[in-house]
């Protein structure tokens, strides 16, 4: 069965669960067997079957599934040829049926996980201890394969208990379920790739030197290590090959041969001994050839993908969902204003010069301005303004006033903006309470056309734009060109955060910039203002709230059953996404 | 008397007596087909030919030995170019779907010209070559094609006379056929060491640790140098060269030989100076100071043009055409005894026909008795035509270079039987 055949036959039947997002997969080993034959004739079976099991409860339904997976194990060579290893290449398509609900959240647990990965690899040196000991604990916190375990005698025998096997397959399900997330655009492709590979290169990094042989083999790489006798031999030419080699890194390390067609760039810059067409590597090298061949695997199979990609898409279960993991925020969401009504209308422009992020000061200055925003701007602004504690009466006086200036009179804007408005805060139509757009989304979705002045400054104005803007805005000359290096080599949060070191004349700005309302909030922090949250409460001077806060989290709608509150999160985005159009 | 007078415009004249009877059609088709291994590789197979007044065509191709003779002779071309094998035959490339018609395979091929070494050479420059600069050549053939073959582990280099100014490698193993675009840029890279435009002065730049390949390299410099450099290029004899030279040096040692130069005038003393201050500094400071080496380098090391090896679909003239402003034919060189090549003693093609016209010696007609039986009188013809010719030694080892592939195929082919045998 081809590639397409089996992504299909695990989306099909993960959406033909009926209208309840919690009915499960199909009833009978008969109707797996049957939809792994014809994609197209299962779409045809008996919907009727499904929900006859009944609504079983998460848990029991788990157990039973575990227990029936149990013993499709023993036994069963092809998952433990599959599994076998803790790591993988991701070859091979999953074969097998997963619930809806199960599916979403390995996918929500690996974008965590591939967050992680980008926030530490932006904080840390990517091979240096501290980033392997906080990625082992994201790793143990959500139940992915990392460490192997103490081997066994038997190396071949997955020493995996049921609970590494788990593991193991959640890590292999979840790869191509966000490979469908991801393969959509060059941006998202390339993010994937780029955190796909620095996981990868932990965990490699990580194998034991007789599980690397191990993995080699098992995916049919050709590289052998040479022998005590021939290291000797070569001692001369391994040494004056590369300057990281010395006499003892030849004693100490294992040496591979590899075809120099498989260690091009070490050949291109001659770092290596290249001899009869054959390049001597020692270990550390050798993660660069692997990773450069995943890369490249991963690189075709996402294009494949891509391709493949319409006909998955035809399914409208899948859709919104696959879409929203594309654009999925997984940290804080700002839906809980610490700060609500802590900021006062007048304290508005004060603050979109110190404490804004640049994408809203852009347009809090186009408002200003023109009187106007279009919805894109709106949108993006209006939640901001949300996430940084205006109440809806402050920002249906703030919005107002200032569209009134404007070529909008006062009528005008109740009927048509107001609604909009108050349906940001959840009081209108479904009611559901939209959270501020994360720097992903800024950056990724709805990209600014002629006469937007939403988007994100770093990646969608002009570099030279942008640059004279800096300069408007006082920035040093060093650190526009610190920042214009930064945005030239697509980092534009970096680019932000860098932004934001600069206007608060700071080194560093010691987190992670990923969230418009978390640049507002640690801004105001630094400066002691309002806008910080509860932590700034005691010393707080100025306006006396005109509401309480509210520390309890909003109620969100939705099914009940998935745990996490980016469950909730997940439910109202993909409504946003009904609303955006 | 090795050289006729050759002139372009007899060109007309020559060409259909070249292609009739002296361009070897029976080797050549068997070098482009590599044994019939793969299906339709001589069938899809690019060759662009120059006709007369610069009117040139691509996407040649030919299915038979027979039709490609038919075509050349027809077209009498000036100049033949062989490109690419292609996953479809380019005579029918318009035919394909846009996109699928694509480059698969072809030799890595390398294109040394002497016009690259202008900065370097004080005896000739532009199209102009000596003998003295002549030796650049067998510098750079030396060093390359031990690197091939050693570092690489290609076994079946063609070296090629370009005809005029320089030479061409044809790498001919089946995996130097099959490299990627990525791959040959990277071989390509890897023997590159003279990097730099007219705006560099310092093209080699030496660091720890020093690479085997440069070490190697460095030693069949080493064996001309003396002899091709301080002799014959006088690089430290004139006041002008001598400036060229120490302008690739460190200031201090600059100043120091400037002094020293007042008085000692002669090259060989002079080299050794620089040569010793060279190991000097190398014991004595941290960073490793390499100028000497730099300097033979940046005079003799091959300069190689990377984008002709770096492209799969890339044209390149073929060994046998003849050069039209040189007359000369394009003939492989004799490794054994590259040291003797002498490019002006390769035949042209007035030279060829000439020769072509002496009446039988009686060798010849011995010959011809012993050839009576083996094919039909074309071919005997044809096999006796080029023999009483100078091209006849350079066919001579084209053939061998074609045996020892054939016979590198054959090896393989029981190397992979055996195997079967073994595993039943």
């Amino acid at each position: 069965m081809d590639y397409l055949g089996l992504i299909i036959n695990i989306f099909v039947s993960v959406a033909k669960t009926g209208n309840d997002r919690h009915a499960f997969t199909s009833s009978s080993r008969a109707e797996i067997r049957t939809l792994c034959g014809n994609w197209r004739e299962s779409r045809q079976i008996d919907r009727s079957k499904a929900s006859s099991l009944g609504k079983l409860s998460e848990a029991r339904y788990r157990t039973m599934q575990f227990y029936s997976r149990r013993k499709k194990l023993i036994g069963n060579s092809q998952t433990e040829q599959l599994y076998g290893h803790c790591l993988q290449f991701y070859g091979q398509p999953p074969i097998e049926n997963i619930s809806l609900s199960e599916f979403e959240t390995f996918a929500v647990d690996r974008l965590k996980l591939l967050k992680t990965v980008e926030n530490l690899g932006v904080s840390y040196v990517k091979t240096s201890e501290l980033y392997t000991k906080k990625l082992d604990a994201e790793f143990s916190n959500l139940n992915f394969p990392y460490k192997i375990e103490a081997s066994t005698k038997d190396d071949w025998k997955p020493q995996t208990g049921p609970s590494e096997y788990e593991k193991r397959r959640k890590d292999h399900i979840s790869h191509f379920i966000l490979r469908l997330a991801y393969c959509q655009t060059e941006d998202l492709r390339r993010w994937f790739i780029q955190q796909e590979i620095d996981l990868f290169r932990y965990r490699f990094n990580d194998l034991p030197s007789k599980n690397i042989g191990q993995f080699l083999q098992y995916n049919n790489l050709h590289y052998h290590t040479i022998s005590i006798d021939e290291k000797k031999k070569l001692m001369d030419k391994l040494v004056t090959s590369s300057f990281a080699v010395s006499g003892s890194t030849v004693d100490g390390k294992d040496f591979y041969k590899v075809p120099f067609q498989d260690a091009l760039d070490l050949v291109r810059t001659r770092k290596v001994y290249l001899n009869g067409g054959y390049v001597y590597i020692p270990h550390q090298d050798i993660v660069t050839i692997v990773l450069n061949d995943f890369r490249t695997r991963l690189s075709k199979a996402l294009a494949l993908t891509a391709r493949s990609l319409p006909a998955v898409q035809s399914d409208e279960r899948l859709q919104p969902l696959l879409n929203h993991l594309s654009h999925a925020y997984v940290g804080q969401d700002y839906s809980i204003q610490k700060s609500i009504g802590k900021i006062s209308l007048e304290q508005i422009d004060p603050l979109s010069a110190k404490s804004y992020p640049l994408c809203m000061r852009q347009l809090h200055r186009g408002l200003r301005d023109s009187h106007h925003l279009r919805h894109g701007g709106r949108m993006q602004y209006g939640l901001f303004l949300k996430g940084i504690g205006l109440t809806l009466d402050q920002a249906l006086q703030f919005w107002r006033s200032e569209f009134v200036k404007g070529k909008v009179d006062a009528d005008k804007f109740d009927k048509a903006y107001a609604y909009s408005i108050r349906h940001m805060f959840g009081k209108e139509g479904k009611r559901t309470d939209y959270t501020p757009y994360s720097c992903m989304k800024v950056i990724l979705s709805n990209p600014p056309s002629q006469g937007d002045q939403h988007g994100c400054p770093f990646r969608h104005s002009d570099p030279e734009l942008l640059k004279q803007k800096l300069q408007s805005y006082k920035v040093s000359p060093s650190g526009i060109s610190q920042i214009l290096e930064l945005v030239k080599g697509m980092h534009y949060q970096l680019a932000c955060q860098k932004y934001f070191e600069l206007t608060h004349s700071i080194e560093d700005s010691g987190f992670s910039l990923n969230h418009p309302n978390q640049y507002f909030m640690e801004s105001q922090k630094l400066l002691g203002g309002p806008g910080a949250g509860v932590k700034v409460e005691v010393k707080r001077e100025d306006n006396p709230a005109t509401k309480p806060p509210n520390p309890s989290p909003h109620q969100t709608p939705g099914p009940g059953n998935l745990p996490q509150e980016v469950a909730a999160e997940i439910t109202e985005d993909l409504d946003s996404f009904f609303q955006d159009a | 008397m090795t050289t006729a007078d050759y002139d372009q415009a007899s060109l007309p004249d020559l060409l259909p007596l070249y292609y009739r009877r002296l361009f070897p059609f029976s080797q050549y088709h068997r070098w482009l087909n590599y044994g019939g291994v793969t299906k339709n590789y001589f069938q899809n197979r690019e060759f662009s030919f120059t006709l007369k007044d610069d009117i040139y065509v691509r996407y040649q191709s030919f299915s038979t030995q027979n039709e490609l003779e038919k075509e050349m002779q027809k077209m009498n071309p000036y100049k033949i170019d062989i490109g690419a094998v292609y996953s479809h035959r380019p005579n029918q490339h318009n035919t394909v779907k846009s996109g699928s018609f694509q480059a698969l395979e072809k030799e890595l091929v390398f294109d040394i010209d002497m016009t690259d070494y202008d900065d370097v050479r004080s005896c000739c420059s532009g199209a102009d070559i000596c003998p003295k600069c002549w030796t650049l050549m067998t510098i750079a053939i030396r060093i390359l094609d031990r690197a091939l073959r050693d570092d690489f582990g290609f076994r079946h280099c063609l070296w090629v006379y370009s005809g005029r100014r320089g030479v061409h490698c044809w790498v001919c193993d089946e995996a130097a056929r099959k490299l990627s675009v990525a791959a040959r840029s990277a071989v390509a890279e890897y023997l590159s060491l003279v990097k730099g435009g007219d705006e560099t002065v310092r093209k080699v730049v030496l660091s720890d640790p020093i690479h085997p390949f440069i070490t190697e390299s460095l030693t069949v410099v080493e064996n001309y140098f003396s002899q091709y450099a301080l002799l014959g290029q006088d690089i430290l004899g004139s006041k002008e060269a001598v400036d060229k030279v120490l302008a690739l040096l460190p200031e201090d040692v600059r100043k120091k030989l400037l002094q020293y130069f007042q008085t000692e005038k002669n090259p060989e003393k002079r080299w050794d100076t620089i040569r010793s201050m060279a190991q000097d500094k190398r014991m004595t400071a941290k960073k490793g100071h390499y100028f000497e080496m730099e300097i033979m380098l940046q005079y003799c090391y091959p300069r190689l043009d990377v984008n002709v090896s770096k492209g799969v679909n890339h044209l390149l003239k073929s060994p046998f055409s003849v050069h039209p402003k040189t007359g000369r034919i394009s003939v492989p060189i004799d490794l054994r005894e590259l040291d003797r090549f002498d490019p002006f003693e390769v035949p042209t093609i007035s030279l060829i026909c000439e020769e072509l016209d002496q009446p039988k010696t009686e060798e010849e007609q011995d010959d011809n008795m012993e050839n009576e039986n083996k094919k039909e009188a074309g071919e005997r013809r044809k096999m006796r035509d080029y023999k009483r010719t100078s091209l006849a030694k350079y066919v001579k080892l084209f053939d061998n270079f074609l045996e020892e592939m054939a016979h590198s195929r054959k090896g393989e082919v029981l190397k992979n039987s055996g195997e079967c045998n073994l595993n039943p």
